[in-house]
């Protein structure tokens, strides 16, 4: 029933053998302006995979520094304003520089057109300047950073931030204010994209979830990002010219800020999860060999996150004084956004039952962030309950929560689908014992890290002090040992990625025998994407199990 | 926001010069969604502090020149007057009248910025400026909350001012252009676009001047 018009007749076999002499968008060309000047969305997301890194290392960089200060009870190995330091660029760095672009702007970037059946994004050079814009903003950080750092905590609370702070406020924040251009332009060339660049025949409902799950986040770059902008602006406003405008004793009002900060970081942790729910949308599938589970409940369930997002910012600020009708509002609505969440939860567990699951390294991925993402959001219906709340707020509890949202579930699904797209993206196979191997060691790690967390917060200890009762001392150890194993589980696949560029096996068009149409075009891709625009005939995730792959796809 | 090759009648990406036109088109629109989040996060601040001191805001609004204000807000409508016949001399192919509108819209752009300029000079003279030498005389019933309303008021119409300024710079550009013969009955679509750009800058004034120079006079 499915057909695909426009696959080659020649085989994949065929299409190995001519593999080295084919143009693609890797070898068209080598130079270093080449790759700095170039508009391919394929060479840009490879560029944001190098800074993504980069950045991400950093990141872990502090976390290593706040891990190795908390083995001991005692504040031994720096002192509480450079603690302070490290939770605040390691906050800052993972927030706005890793987790945030990571999956959109890499994976997104590479995949959206081929997906789509697109030659590029709608705006190529918009797209290489958001490039630059990132970067740009990742160096401003990263120098504020160098000359003495930031202490105000990622969120850049007011008053302290604008008024008291005697550290690289202003730096710190025109970095987060640049990057945060680079968001907004990227999803705003992604939903221009997804709406007009489509192949014929891909109507909205025959595209990859993927796909819906960016055009969510894009929905939620594009309205959130500029409010934030508009927030970090004033902070420098008041450190610069002291207006008052959050400092109470000048008549201003610091809550504002946390309004204005919320409206946007609340929705920005949707940015960072939505992606991942793409990405998982597209392993389940893969890997059980079975069409998905209620495709159009999983593409709204990432439309309602992304509205019901912008109504549950209250929550950050049960303890901040909000009249207690405003809690309970905020309260039922952060309750309200668990339901799409779980639908995809489930859609995804129902469509692992009866298909051909196998265990390729992506597929763990995707497996560890089903119980991952599962613990921590119910745990953030924990946090959602105002009188909960009130006891953990501020504890270890909430570190644990968003950890297990953050890492266990952004970057689980990051790495997923870095495993899984590699073949596609640089024509190599990475080796698969290495990476289910490392898949087990981050999980074990992340566990380890972040479960004993929980308990912390919930015995009361609270989160942004380096110094602890000694009676914590046993969960933290737990807790900084199970780093370690974390920083192994990043640092393996760096290598074998990296080594494998060289050495990995060839890859063939369509190494998982998956549907999509970035699997129909040769690994890797040409610039064009295609060598001809596809017309797309058939449904999303046509996978038929139990039988062997090739009779489904028929070569008209 | 116009991504075209200089020859071309579309760009590499593009099937045909529509898709081209609609995808710009939209992605104008979302830029300017993004324009009135963040100006919408500025007027909320805005709202927020005149319903927390009213008094005070009235008192520094009446500080406002409103004669200067009504006379800018007509040169923005009657500069978006202009745009719109540029829009319609492309869309005709009219190069000659698309350059004389064109013209006109960065003339009446500039002597709104000329005379807010004026406007801000005035306002440095009589120490309007928030910060130390903040004191204008005679001395004012609340003068830390006046430093409120011009901490908005400089911060909101000088980002206003910023967005005018990247305005006349493209239009003069595409003044260049045009002449050159660059935009045809088939391809008009910068131009299009930075008219909606032009007229999204105008409305956020249509709401500035309102909520800064007339909340004191009933």
């Amino acid at each position: 029933m499915a057909t695909a018009v426009f696959t080659p007749k020649p085989h994949q076999l065929a299409d190995e053998e001519d593999q080295r002499p084919r143009k693609n968008y890797i070898n068209v060309a080598f130079t270093a302006k080449s790759w700095l000047l170039t508009v391919d969305h394929k060479r840009i997301a490879i560029l944001y995979l190098i800074g993504v890194t980069l950045f991400f290392f950093v990141g872990g960089f502090f976390a290593v520094l706040i891990r190795l200060e908390l083995i001991t009870p005692a504040g031994d190995l720096m002192q509480s304003e450079t603690y302070n330091k490290m939770f605040t660029m390691h906050g800052i760095m993972m927030v706005f520089f890793f987790l945030i672009p990571s999956i959109p702007a890499i994976l997104g970037n590479f995949l959206i057109p081929i997906m789509i059946g697109a030659r590029d994004l709608a705006f190529p050079r918009l797209n290489l300047l958001s490039w630059y814009v990132y970067m740009i903003g990742g160096v401003f950080t990263f120098a504020a950073a160098l000359l003495g750092g930031v202490d105000t905590g990622w969120t850049f609370y007011t008053p302290y931030s604008s008024t008291y702070s005697n550290t690289n406020v202003v730096l710190t924040a025109l970095g987060v204010f640049i990057t945060g251009f680079s968001s907004i332009l990227t999803g705003l060339n992604f939903i221009v994209t997804i709406h007009k660049m489509r192949a014929p025949g891909l109507t909205w409902f025959r595209l990859p979830l993927f796909i819906w799950a960016h055009y969510a986040t894009s929905l939620i770059q594009v309205l959130g990002t500029p409010v934030i902008t508009a927030a970090i602006f004033l902070v420098a406003l008041e450190r610069i010219f002291h207006i008052g405008i959050f400092d109470p004793k000048l008549g201003g009002d610091p809550i504002l800020f946390q309004h204005l900060f919320w409206f946007y970081s609340h929705p920005a942790v949707y940015i960072m999860i939505l992606p991942a729910m793409g990405v998982i949308s597209e392993l389940i599938t893969c890997f059980s060999k079975k069409k998905v589970f209620g495709y159009s409940f999983i593409a709204f369930s990432s439309i309602a996150i992304a509205v019901i997002s912008f109504l549950v910012w209250g929550h950050h600020m049960f303890t901040s004084g909000q009249s207690i009708y405003a809690g309970m509002v905020f309260s039922f609505l952060s309750f309200l956004v668990a339901v799409p969440s779980a639908i995809k939860v489930f859609n995804w567990t129902a469509t692992l039952y009866k298909g051909s699951v196998s265990y390729q390294a992506p597929m763990l991925y995707a497996i560890g962030f089903l119980g991952l993402f599962t613990i921590g959001g119910l745990t953030g219906l924990f946090l959602a309950t105002l009188a909960v709340d009130v006891h953990v707020h501020d504890t270890y509890f909430i570190i644990a929560h968003f950890h297990y949202i953050m890492v266990g579930g952004t970057i689980m699904a990051y790495l997923g689908g870095i495993h899984f797209w590699w073949p596609k993206m640089t024509g190599r196979l990475y080796p698969e014992g290495w990476a289910r191997f490392a898949a087990l060691v981050v999980f074990v790690g992340f566990n380890l890290t972040f479960f004993p967390q929980f308990v912390l917060g919930y015995l009361g200890m609270p989160r942004r002090y380096h110094v602890y009762p000694d009676e914590f001392q046993v969960l933290n150890v737990m807790s900084t040992a199970g780093a370690s194993i974390l920083g192994v589980g990043y640092l393996i696949p760096l290598i074998y990625l990296i080594w494998s560029l060289r050495y990995g096996q060839l890859a063939s068009a369509n190494p998982w025998n998956a549907t999509g149409l970035e699997w129909k075009t040769p690994s890797p891709p040409p610039t064009e994407n295609f060598a001809k625009t596809p017309i797309v005939t058939e449904e999303a995730y046509e996978y038929t199990p139990l039988r062997p792959q090739g009779q489904e796809a028929e070569v008209v | 926001m116009s991504e075209q090759h200089s020859n071309a009648a579309f760009a590499h990406q593009f099937e045909d010069a529509d898709q081209q036109f609609e995808a710009s088109t939209l992605g104008m629109w979302t830029f300017l969604i993004t324009e009135i989040m963040f100006f919408g996060g500025l007027f909320l601040g805005y709202i927020i502090y005149r319903s927390l001191y009213p008094e005070a805001f009235a008192e520094a609004s009446s500080l406002l020149n409103y004669r200067l204000g009504a006379i800018n807000t007509a040169v923005l409508i009657c500069s978006s007057l202009t745009m719109v016949l540029a829009v319609r001399a492309a869309q005709l192919g009219q190069r000659r009248s698309l350059v004389v509108f064109l013209v006109l819209t960065i003339i009446l752009g500039s002597a709104f910025l000329v005379n807010k300029g004026f406007e801000y000079a005035h306002k440095f003279h009589e120490h309007l400026v928030p910060g130390p030498n903040f004191g204008p005389e005679p001395a004012l019933a609340h003068p830390q909350q006046a430093q409120l309303f011009f901490g908005f008021y400089f911060s909101m119409t000088g980002l206003h001012a910023l967005h005018m300024i990247i305005g006349i710079v493209i239009l003069a550009v595409f003044v260049v252009q045009a002449q050159r013969g660059r935009f045809s009955t088939e391809y008009f679509a910068p131009i299009d676009i930075i008219g909606l750009y032009w007229h999204f800058v105008d409305i956020v004034w249509i709401f500035l001047f309102p909520l800064l120079y007339l909340i004191s006079r009933t």
